[in-house]
């Protein structure tokens, strides 16, 4: 399945009715060092675009919203220890969670990879 | 420099205390002792007296430099204004709240009374509570007071809306008060998108919360119309007092349409910012919310004697007494000193500092909104962004020039911004040698990069590893 991104740049990835959900590395890089990713707690029920989690960095601290609606199953535990899999792999092994009983047919308020590069462009 | 405890020799003190005279009490069991005594330092008065005067000479301030921090507003404060906060040292708070208390407090009361009518004067709004310490304190108070309002109408609003280049406590004090926060996006022109604002305008918003002028510096054009658009849908409108220095005299938020304001005395009206606190964030509101202001209240009788009276309607007490006094008499005697005409002044002088350091940098810096700023101007670092300079790199070169760095990375909607606040306490002179660094600095980016990423060099310590110190954080002493 390919990944879908929001304009406050978080993605989205589906296999079935369950979404894997984190910041693109586009987010990752202008956030500079990642110190802390306050992960949702598990069994939270988020809308579409509604506030899923926080991340901090030596800049700033900013809400992760959720790209799609769902329920929380699964939060990458790892980025307790190691915020850092944030920067180095935003898009892969910093994912922030897992939410399930998606529904597809929201990917449609979403851009797909090659249009979230053309909407970085515009934001340059 | 040593740390306290590495001068530490054992048995040496500062002071001799007296053998006691009281008969010893039973030791504490031993569960509730430690297994060994505490290593506090054992140091002479001397090694302290230099210890702490070595640390005091390491500190920047405003008074041994200029401090353009943006967003902070550090202005220079008369000393004059410390000796009215200690005039009233012998007078005990809690005399005002007893019986007949109040008569042998006329003095204090009257004072309380006197700023919050000078308060309502300045932003003109109907009454103010002295009462909030800080200004996010304000802002949760005032929150508060619009809360129960719309209670009292028997309405259970949800949302409060704040545009994203709020400060961060808007939507925090908000969130407290058990509202959801809606964020609205910055326009290419610099304020809140007035299209997005409509859209998310509804019977379930409570209240707006605005600076104006904004963090960016700059004055919102559509405020009036922004208000008109909140009051028609039944929602009160906040008024982030924290940028008040830039419209001293010249604006009232209350006449504009403003329903509730904080103002922050440690910032506009003389009394110390930062370490030098503490704050005090008096609410102002208009007249259909004076029902719900904290208790109690100072009032002036017939008579012309003041008194104190419950407020039954209010949302409580939200401090103790009536707030931090002594930085209300501070406040007290900027604003009396400086009357009409030398608030006037304030604002304006406030307003053509930024305005020249804008002009003076803008050749240099980008500027990412040309317009006439207000009391301070935002420029981004993204031109010496492309050598590899970032806004952090210029901050800690200006350290080793001499210099506090300007507020960086903030706003948030500005990349690599640098925020610049020059005050009206600032001469020419200052703000020349500063904008000579800060052309220098934009030279050395050009030229020699790498100087930049190493700075700052004169400092004690050089350029710390924040992302360690918040990764491995360790804030336990063991003693």
């Amino acid at each position: 399945m390919a990944k879908y991104y929001t304009k406050e740049h978080e993605w989205v990835e589906l296999d079935g009715a369950t979404g894997t959900v984190g910041i693109s590395e586009h987010a990752a890089h202008e956030l500079g060092d990642i110190t802390f990713v306050e992960l949702p707690k598990i069994g939270k029920a988020v809308k579409q675009f509604d506030t899923l989690a926080g991340i901090e960095s030596v800049k700033a601290a900013s809400d992760i919203y959720a790209p799609v609606s769902g329920k929380v199953v699964a939060v990458n535990d790892a980025l307790d220890a190691a915020p850092e899999l944030v920067n180095e792999s935003a898009e892969e092994k910093g994912w922030v969670c897992r939410l399930e009983g998606v529904d597809a047919g929201e990917l449609a308020a979403l851009m797909d990879a090659a249009a979230y590069q053309q909407f970085l462009k515009g934001l340059e | 420099m040593k740390l306290i405890y590495e001068l530490s020799v054992s048995g040496r003190s500062g002071v001799r205390i007296p053998v006691s005279d009281v008969p010893k009490a039973a030791p504490l069991p031993q569960s509730l002792r430690r297994a060994e005594p505490a290593a506090l330092p054992e140091v002479a008065e001397l090694d302290l007296v230099r210890h702490f005067t070595g640390l005091s000479r390491r500190n920047y301030s405003v008074d041994t430099n200029f401090y353009p921090l943006g967003s902070c507003t550090m202005k220079y404060n008369a000393k004059v204004m410390e000796n009215a906060g200690s005039l009233f040292a012998d007078s005990h708070p809690v005399l005002a709240l007893l019986p007949g208390g109040p008569e042998k407090v006329q003095g204090p009361l009257s004072l309380i009374h006197g700023l919050e009518q000078q308060l309502a004067e300045i932003t003109g709004m109907d009454e103010v509570t002295t009462q909030p310490l800080a200004g996010a304190h304000g802002e949760m108070t005032g929150i508060m007071v619009i809360a129960a309002y719309h209670k009292a109408r028997g309405q259970n609003r949800r949302y409060v809306i704040v545009p994203d280049s709020s400060h961060g406590t808007n939507p925090a004090s908000a969130a407290m008060a058990g509202y959801e926060i809606v964020t609205i996006p910055t326009a290419p022109y610099g304020d809140m998108d007035l299209d997005a604002f409509r859209a998310a305008m509804n019977d379930q918003v409570a209240a707006v919360m605005m600076t104006c002028p904004n963090t960016l510096g700059i004055f919102n054009p559509h405020i009036a119309e922004i208000c008109e658009i909140a009051h028609q849908a039944g929602a009160l409108v906040y008024y982030d007092g924290a940028n008040l220095n830039a419209i001293l005299g010249k604006v009232r938020p209350g006449d504009v349409g403003f329903d509730v304001i904080h103002v922050n005395l440690h910032k506009t009206f003389g009394t110390p910012h930062g370490g030098g606190g503490p704050g005090s964030g008096p609410v102002g509101v208009k007249s259909h919310l004076i029902p719900y202001l904290p208790t109690p209240r100072v009032v002036k009788g017939a008579d012309g004697t003041f008194g104190v009276e419950a407020h039954p309607e209010g949302i409580g007490r939200v401090s103790d007494f009536f707030g931090n006094f002594a930085i209300m008499a501070r406040a007290f005697a900027y604003i009396t000193m400086l009357g009409r005409e030398g608030l006037i002044e304030v604002s304006e002088q406030a307003v053509l500092n930024a305005n020249y350091m804008m002009a003076r940098l803008k050749e240099e810096y980008e500027l990412p909104f040309d317009i006439t700023c207000m009391h301070e101007c935002v420029f981004s670092a993204s031109r010496q962004l492309k050598d590899g300079v970032h806004a952090i790199d210029i901050a800690k070169y200006l350290i080793d020039r001499g210099f506090h760095p300007p507020t960086v990375y903030f706003p948030l909607n500005v990349k690599e911004a640098i925020m610049i606040e020059p005050t009206e306490t600032e001469s020419k002179q200052t703000m020349d040698s500063f904008i000579a660094v800060m052309l220098e600095a934009a030279e050395v980016a050009r030229t020699r990069p790498e100087e930049l990423h190493d700075a700052p060099v004169t400092t004690p310590v050089g350029r710390l590893d924040e992302t360690r110190a918040a990764r491995a954080l360790q804030v336990c002493c063991e003693l």
